[in-house]
């Protein structure tokens, strides 16, 4: 791989850009992190603390009232029922993602069959059709199944986006094709070359494909806000809008809140980063 | 690009496999076979379902005036589409209002997360220690939802209690006058979203030949020259890509305004969705609200082709 040498400018000039280079890094790493390290320390501060007129980045007197209010039991805003609601949801949402788009995807990117371009082009072309279209009709016909105000609501629709089909069809389209060639000699059905051959050789694909779903998913907002009524039946995003409400001004239960519906997806991030950053990069180089 | 490719390998034999192969399940026969059928069916399900059924349905219902608590639910024609252009008509004023805000918000925020993350990529895009270590950082805001987004900064942004007050000596009303509100809006996106776009223009930035570099070096060729003559044009099919991206994200914009400013002053920051979304799903008016979503989304459509046609156009 050809490497960008960067010239040779003098010594001195090279170390000042580095100092300059980092500074600048540095700072801005400040500004983004600040924000998620004072909604940590918020949250364990008692309310008085939260409000002081001088802020206290470290707590003086550290306190999990917080967490204490919004986890107790009877609570109108069971925020640790919220958390089970988002964990079944994000993960069921990717599950069904995950089936449905590699079956399809599979099929447009190895088999020939009637129908399948038009296929492609209709799945394609809805890429560019803006969500909120779908927002009316979709409310009714999620009625229609008796799903509102249950997870199926925010589980199954979202589940139709055409990205994940047009994803996996890249990344499959640039498998090699030997592998499945010498199993259908070999007698191989589809089935068996799909779950044995071309599964296995895109777990990368896959790995970054569960993770962009179930991130979505997990902070999905719009949608849930209005096809989940009841406080049990809420996600994490949507009580986070009520918690707001609720306790007005008592920020270290909303920041308590806050760092409970963060500390999944920073954990996938942390873990998961590599796959979650070359996603979005390719998905700019399809473009 | 790869479709073309992959459609020319798929049409023919894999291998020269004798005339046993045609009868292995799942090679292209010319007789039909179920099985692409049943791996596209799950999928179709829900595409039908979902987004082919509503894209039709939708226009369906913003054809009546259709109250989702009423029983019925009269024909009406164009009638919801003539109220959105007839001064004086209930959806008129605040429908328009609502996509001023909206267009304001794109307006604004639409430059800043072009450029900004442009620079970054770029600062991003040379040798130094720990250079993915601060990707992922200004990355990391992204991965937290809006909701999140949102109450954090509320309260950052609080007047009184909030730290920007307080750093910057000041005490601005961010969320309950303008123009605070837009910046407020458009700062917290440009926060949560830019390491989104750093990241697309970062793999961009990778993808151009260093040695394009190092022969405009060789002629001579200053660092703004390089950028403007290699670095732009290289770019170009990402920019595209970055521009048009952040003009829909931008023109959905609900989340921020919902739980930030609450569309206050006024209706001032009630964005369109955050309208078509109480009309819909509040009033039960989902007659309106379509015809609403239909004249939003041709908007968005509208700005995409644009895009499209004249960037793509600047290559000639």
């Amino acid at each position: 791989m050809a490497q960008a040498t960067a010239g040779v400018p003098g010594r001195r000039r090279l170390v000042g850009r580095r100092i300059l280079l980092y500074a600048v890094l540095v700072l801005l790493t400040l500004l983004f992190v600040a924000p998620l390290l004072w909604m940590f320390s918020t949250s364990f501060k008692t309310n008085a603390e939260a409000i002081r007129d001088v802020p206290t980045w470290i707590p003086e007197e550290p306190s999990t009232e917080g967490y204490s209010r919004l986890l107790q039991p009877g609570s109108s805003e069971p925020v640790l029922r919220w958390f089970i609601n988002s964990m079944v949801a994000a993960l069921a949402h990717t599950a069904l993602v995950l089936v449905t788009a590699s079956m399809a995807a599979y099929a447009l990117a190895r088999m020939e069959f009637r129908g399948k371009k038009i296929m492609f082009a209709l799945v394609i072309s809805t890429l560019f059709i803006p969500p909120i279209s779908f927002f009316v009709p979709n409310y009714l016909i999620v009625d229609s199944f008796g799903w509102l105000d249950t997870l199926l609501a925010v589980i199954v629709p979202g589940a139709a986006g055409a990205f994940g089909v047009f994803f996996l069809r890249q990344f499959f389209s640039s498998l090699p094709r030997e592998l499945e060639e010498a199993a259908l000699l070999d007698g191989a059905n589809r089935l068996q070359i799909f779950t044995k051959i071309i599964l296995p050789l895109s777990k990368p694909a896959l790995a970054t494909l569960a993770v962009l779903s179930f991130l979505a998913n997990w902070n999905d907002f719009l949608w849930p806000v209005y096809v989940l009524f009841n406080s049990p039946n809420y996600t994490l995003p949507p009580g986070l809008a009520i918690l707001q409400g609720a306790y007005a001004a008592d920020y270290a239960v909303i920041m308590a809140g806050g760092v409970i519906a963060s500390i999944p997806v920073l954990v996938i991030f942390m873990f998961a980063q590599r796959y979650i950053i070359e996603g979005v990069a390719r998905s700019g180089l399809k473009g | 690009m790869e479709p073309q490719s992959a459609a020319r390998t798929g049409a023919q034999p894999p291998l020269p496999l004798g005339p046993a192969a045609g009868d292995v399940k799942g090679v292209p026969t010319k007789g039909f076979s179920p099985t692409p059928y049943l791996f596209m069916a799950p999928y179709l399900a829900l595409f039908f379902t979902f987004v082919l059924i509503p894209a039709v349905y939708g226009l369906w219902i913003s054809l009546h005036n259709w109250d989702y608590l009423l029983p019925g639910k009269p024909f009406v024609g164009l009638q919801n589409y003539v109220n959105l252009f007839t001064p004086g008509s209930t959806t008129f004023g605040p429908f328009w209002s609502s996509m001023k805000a909206t267009g304001l918000f794109t307006l604004f925020s639409v430059p800043l997360l072009v450029v900004v993350p442009l620079l970054i990529a770029l600062l991003l895009n040379q040798q130094f220690p720990g250079r993915n270590f601060f990707r992922a950082v200004y990355f990391a805001p992204y991965v937290l939802g809006v909701a999140v987004v949102g109450v954090l900064w509320r309260f950052l942004l609080d007047p009184n209690q909030g730290l920007i007050n307080y750093y910057l000596g000041t005490s601005i009303p961010w969320i309950t006058a303008l123009p605070w509100g837009w910046i407020a809006l458009v700062g917290v996106t440009v926060w949560w979203t830019l390491g989104f776009n750093a990241v697309i223009y970062l793999a961009g930035l990778q993808d151009i030949n260093a040695e394009l570099y190092e022969a405009a070096k060789v002629d001579g060729a200053n660092g703004w020259q390089r950028f403007l003559n290699i670095t732009l044009p290289g770019l170009r099919p990402v920019l595209i890509f970055v521009i048009t991206t952040t003009v829909l994200a931008s023109a959905n914009v609900f989340g921020q305004a919902y739980l930030i400013t609450q569309g206050a002053p006024g209706q001032e920051t009630r964005t369109a969705i955050m309208y078509i979304a109480e009309t819909g799903l509040r009033q039960f008016n989902m007659g309106a609200a379509s015809a609403m979503s239909y004249i939003l989304a041709l908007f968005l459509m509208l700005i995409s082709v644009f895009n499209f046609v004249v960037l793509r156009e600047r290559e000639d």
